[in-house]
């Protein structure tokens, strides 16, 4: 049974444990600041174009998701006409329940993994895990984390939270318990930890005949399903195996093969940071002698009709999870991805994961506020979510909710003061007053602020005050 | 021209240095400035809580103060962001404060646009000799766009010596009530932010809003810095002649002259 | 823009399984039922197809075509020659001399002509006659041609066809020989997928295989063909 995130406290407490972690956040800090250079290097060499794919992007995404019943319709037809089958789960249960029917179907006990949000998402391997199935991760930080019996903490980069020392010794300590054992005298160099990782996963990509994936991108005119992936395990797993089995959010649709043209140079400059990945699979339905000979595609819904049904939340189904977001969010920089108690963390997760958990939570209430609004996301989302309109869209909504009474008070409060100029006055000048009796540490919420900051000192004459007596004595 | 002056609550409240800068300059730009009573807050601190209504009816209320105004100046770029690009999100398409909002909103700028892009000045003959570095916040950056219009104003200034600071367009860590719900995090950035401003040997560290210069003027104050931080109107007011120049160490905006203390 | 649900259902259990079962509704029309629901704010009216925006260019990289490709296939580490067509065969002689290779698969489309003075074994691979899985674990290498390439990109792109044959016998072995004909190279991604056929199972390569799991640092080799060496053939001088 692999770990989860259930029981990581609401974002603040979690934080505050992860920024006073400073190995956790050198790692982070040289990471997101590597990638964040090479995409600003990449996306820079497209120009002005960049925007004009940047909103054909966010449009072609937008029309999906606005017709998503016409083009599921077409997706299952298309895929069904080329020999793949097509299943439908509402929620997470439904999809391991299928996927599980579908495995024991081949009377597998292993299936290897391309790395796939989608069962990160409903906790595909423990589900499996209790049928009797090992599911083997296949990408090399996947694999990071499931050896180190971890949680993943980014989209793209799930183990970017450990350096490679950290990941030596998890190579060392837990291969031999998963199969081919890390080579003796195993060094921290990166080239000698991914050799380890081919080495221990070559035997299993050759022998295992049952694989899992997502999909980047699934086009509902072919039936195609694409996925982008660097080290090779995906084509592993998308062409060794007898049977492939697809777990795909219902939001993953592009109408057109042509919408590629623009997906193809969004997605792998916003993500990795390089002109073109590695590797792109596609594959569209079944070819007789060449691949898996048995395809399924489950398409997942679990809560995505519920972030659909918001008409300024569903801006975050267009996410093509290249986490572009993570990597520029000064937040994430700090706090890490464990922070966010989702596999979606970030700012995209901070918008995802209340709405496809429905706001179920203290962890899910804490997380449209875990942003200063910087807009930086927004400005390299590579769709153009704009991710703090809908972060301040789902504090509307947590603070219609029960609770929160001594915001609410306060905000009351200052909406009295701000009433009329009157008030706003009465009040300056009251604290004009008693500006002397500021301490320089505080109590409660305000302590948060004396902590680590001085006050500003209260002026003896606000502005206001000033401009009224200065025209009495131009008068 | 005359100009209608939106100080902001904070401004008001915590930084009348500010705004009077705001008036000396216009007015030695030779432009009258006016200051309509009535206004009090642009909802800003409402709206990014998640408190719209209360927002929206301060949205309502800016609008009646400033609707015969010919243009609206605003000495923070996130008070200006807020009522150019959040209050079209207010109201209900069609409503009436939307409609209101529309023709409102394109005469409202923050201070440097204001002066570069409606007065057409970037030497407003200001004198200032000290080296400065400038932090654009986020709102001014991202939403406002000021692009180089700031830095084109300082570097107009006689005797300011402008530096690079590094990591200058990531956030300093304020967000508004972020820096009491998420303080730690807040916290963090900031103390990065202030990291860097000092790391640029300023004396001085400016910027168009005077609550990230709070927050990171808070900072350098405990850590005991020795660098002070000023609103770039108070830079742009100041002038040779005695009475009418900058801030004296003791009226600077924020976490004053931690050097002298 | 308030007031922003238009049909939020309530609750999220579900039946498990897929097909009707009496009078519950399938998964399918659930799903479908509850997309319908959330889009109650599309105007019936909205066309339900949408004209593509295409204003960029196709390609932003400045100088010749095939410059281009070299230097991109350079960048991400693929080896790369460019040869005349009345070379190819010793070009191929030569690389799979260089790299030792002396058993190498080759789909049946590959010109036996290529082969001409290589000392390596040629062993034959199609869908009807495929060698397992251990055989291509055995073998040296891989020579191919391609379907496509883009220059702005360093990408190849395989499609099936008979001169490259099932995707496995690109994957597997450890060294790529592509033969590439100048004609093949389109300037940037959007040609490129206008020429390609998503019916055929499409293999995108730009470089060898890597991974920037460690601390975002690229390094070059995991699953894949650790080696990746093209042959750009230009018409004979």
């Amino acid at each position: 049974m692999s770990a989860t995130f259930l029981g990581i406290p609401p974002f603040p407490e979690a934080a505050r444990a992860a920024v006073d972690d400073s190995r956790t956040r050198h790692n982070l800090r040289r990471a997101t600041h590597t990638i964040r250079d090479k995409r600003a290097s990449v996306v820079g060499e497209l120009n002005d174009d960049w925007q004009l794919l940047r909103a054909e992007g966010a449009a072609v995404k937008e029309h999906t998701l606005r017709h998503l019943d016409r083009y599921l319709e077409q997706l299952e037809e298309s895929v069904t006409r080329a020999g793949g089958r097509v299943h439908w789960a509402a929620d997470a249960e439904e999809a391991n329940a299928i996927v599980t029917r579908l495995v024991k179907a081949t009377g597998e006990t292993d299936v290897v993994k391309v790395k796939s949000m989608a069962t990160q998402e409903i906790e595909l391997n423990n589900a499996l895990a209790e049928a009797g199935i090992t599911a083997y991760e296949t990408d090399l930080a996947e694999l990071i984390v499931q050896l180190g019996d971890d949680l993943p903490s980014h989209i793209l980069v799930p183990a970017i939270h450990l350096g490679r020392a950290q990941i030596r010794e998890i190579f060392l300590d837990q291969m031999a318990e998963w199969g081919t054992p890390a080579p003796p005298g195993l060094t921290d160099d990166p080239r000698a930890l991914a050799e380890a990782a081919r080495l221990h996963l070559r035997e299993r990509f050759l022998r295992t005949r049952t694989a899992i994936s997502g999909a980047n991108f699934a086009v509902a005119d072919s039936g195609t399903l694409v996925v982008l992936e660097s080290e090779g395990n995906g084509r592993m797993c998308l062409t060794l195996p007898q049977t492939l089995i697809s777990v795909v959010g219902i939001e993953k649709i592009v109408p057109t093969w042509s919408d590629l043209e623009v997906f193809m140079q969004l997605l792998p400059r916003s993500s990795t940071g390089e002109r073109m990945n590695p590797y792109t699979s596609t594959w569209t339905g079944v070819t007789p002698g060449d691949g898996p000979q048995e395809f399924h595609l489950v398409l997942l819904d679990n809560g995505r009709t519920d972030v659909l049904a918001d008409t300024v939340g569903r801006q975050a189904l267009r996410c093509i999870r290249c986490s572009a977001c993570l990597n520029t969010c000064p937040v994430y920089e700090r706090t890490g991805g464990h922070a966010y108690g989702s596999v979606y963390p970030g700012p995209i997760g901070a918008i995802l994961t209340p709405q496809l958990r429905g706001m179920s939570s203290a962890v899910d209430e804490a997380l449209p506020y875990a942003s200063s609004l910087c807009g930086a996301c927004y400005e390299v989302c590579p769709v153009a979510i704009d991710i703090p309109e809908v972060l301040v869209h789902l504090r509307e909504e947590v603070s219609a909710g029960r609770g929160h009474l001594g915001e609410k008070a306060l905000m009351a409060g200052a909406e009295a003061v701000f009433s009329s100029s009157r008030a706003l006055g009465a009040a300056q000048r009251a604290a004009g007053l008693g500006r002397n009796l500021v301490p320089g540490h505080l109590p409660g919420t305000a302590g948060e602020w004396t902590d680590t900051r001085d006050v500003p000192d209260v002026p003896a004459e606000s502005f206001r005050s000033w401009w009224n007596k200065r025209g009495k004595g131009q008068r | 021209m005359r100009i209608a002056l939106f100080i902001t609550c904070v401004n008001d409240t915590l930084f009348p240095d500010t705004g009077r800068a705001v008036v000396r300059l216009l007015e030695r730009l030779g432009h009258e400035v006016v200051f309509p009573e009535d206004q009090t807050c642009c909802g800003q601190m409402h709206y990014n809580t998640g408190y719209r209504r209360p927002a929206t009816r301060l949205a309502v209320r800016f609008v009646k103060t400033f609707e015969g105004a010919d243009a609206v100046v605003v000495p923070s770029g996130s008070c200006a962001a807020m009522i150019r690009d959040n209050y079209p999100r207010l109201g209900a398409g069609g409503s009436r404060l939307s409609r209101k909002v529309a023709g409102l909103a394109p005469r409202v700028y923050d201070l440097t646009e204001f002066l570069v892009d409606v007065l057409g000045v970037t030497d407003v003959g200001a004198y200032y000799p000290h080296k400065v570095a400038y932090h654009p916040t986020c709102h001014g950056l991202r939403m406002l766009g000021l692009g180089d219009r700031p830095y084109r104003l300082l570097r107009a200034v006689r005797g300011l010596e402008l530096v690079e600071l590094e990591g200058a367009t990531e956030c300093c860590g304020f967000g508004g009530t972020f820096a009491v719900k998420n303080g730690d995090v807040s916290s963090a950035m900031g103390a990065d932010k202030a990291r860097h401003a000092v790391e640029t040997g300023a004396e001085v560290l400016c910027a168009v809003d005077n609550s990230c210069l709070m927050h990171i003027g808070g900072i350098l104050s405990r850590q005991r810095s020795g660098m002070r931080v000023a609103h770039i109107a108070e830079i742009l007011a100041s002038t040779e002649k005695g009475g009418s120049a900058g801030p004296a160490p003791d009226d600077a905006p924020a976490a004053k002259e931690a050097v002298t203390r | 823009m308030s007031a922003s649900r238009t049909g939020r259902t309530p609750g999220r259990g579900g039946a498990a399984g897929g097909g009707p079962r009496g009078p519950v509704p399938s998964s399918r029309e659930r799903i479908l039922g509850r997309v319908r629901a959330a889009l109650a704010d599309v105007p019936s009216d909205e066309p339900a197809v949408r004209a593509p925006g295409r204003g960029f260019a196709d390609s932003h990289a400045a100088g010749p075509t095939l410059d281009v490709f070299e230097d991109r296939l350079r960048d991400y580490k693929a080896q790369v020659r460019r040869v005349p067509a009345d070379r190819v065969a010793a070009e191929v002689a030569a690389a799979l001399d260089r790299r030792g290779a002396q058993r190498v698969v080759a789909p049946p489309g590959v010109p036996d002509a290529w082969f001409d003075g290589a000392a390596a074994e040629r062993l034959p691979d199609s869908r009807e006659e495929p060698l397992s899985v251990g055989d291509l674990n055995g073998v040296d290498g891989v020579v191919t041609g391609c379907s496509v390439a883009i220059a702005e990109t360093g990408t190849i792109v395989l499609d099936g066809s008979p001169d490259q044959g099932r995707r496995a016998i690109t994957l597997v072995p450890d060294y790529h020989l592509c033969v590439v004909r100048a004609e093949q190279v389109v300037d940037g991604v959007p040609q490129a997928v206008r020429l390609l056929d998503p019916a055929r199972p499409l293999t995108w390569i730009s470089g060898p295989s890597a991974t920037s799991d460690i601390e975002l640092n690229r390094v070059e080799g995991v699953h894949g063909p650790r080696t990746l060496e093209v042959l750009l053939v230009e018409a004979a001088p």
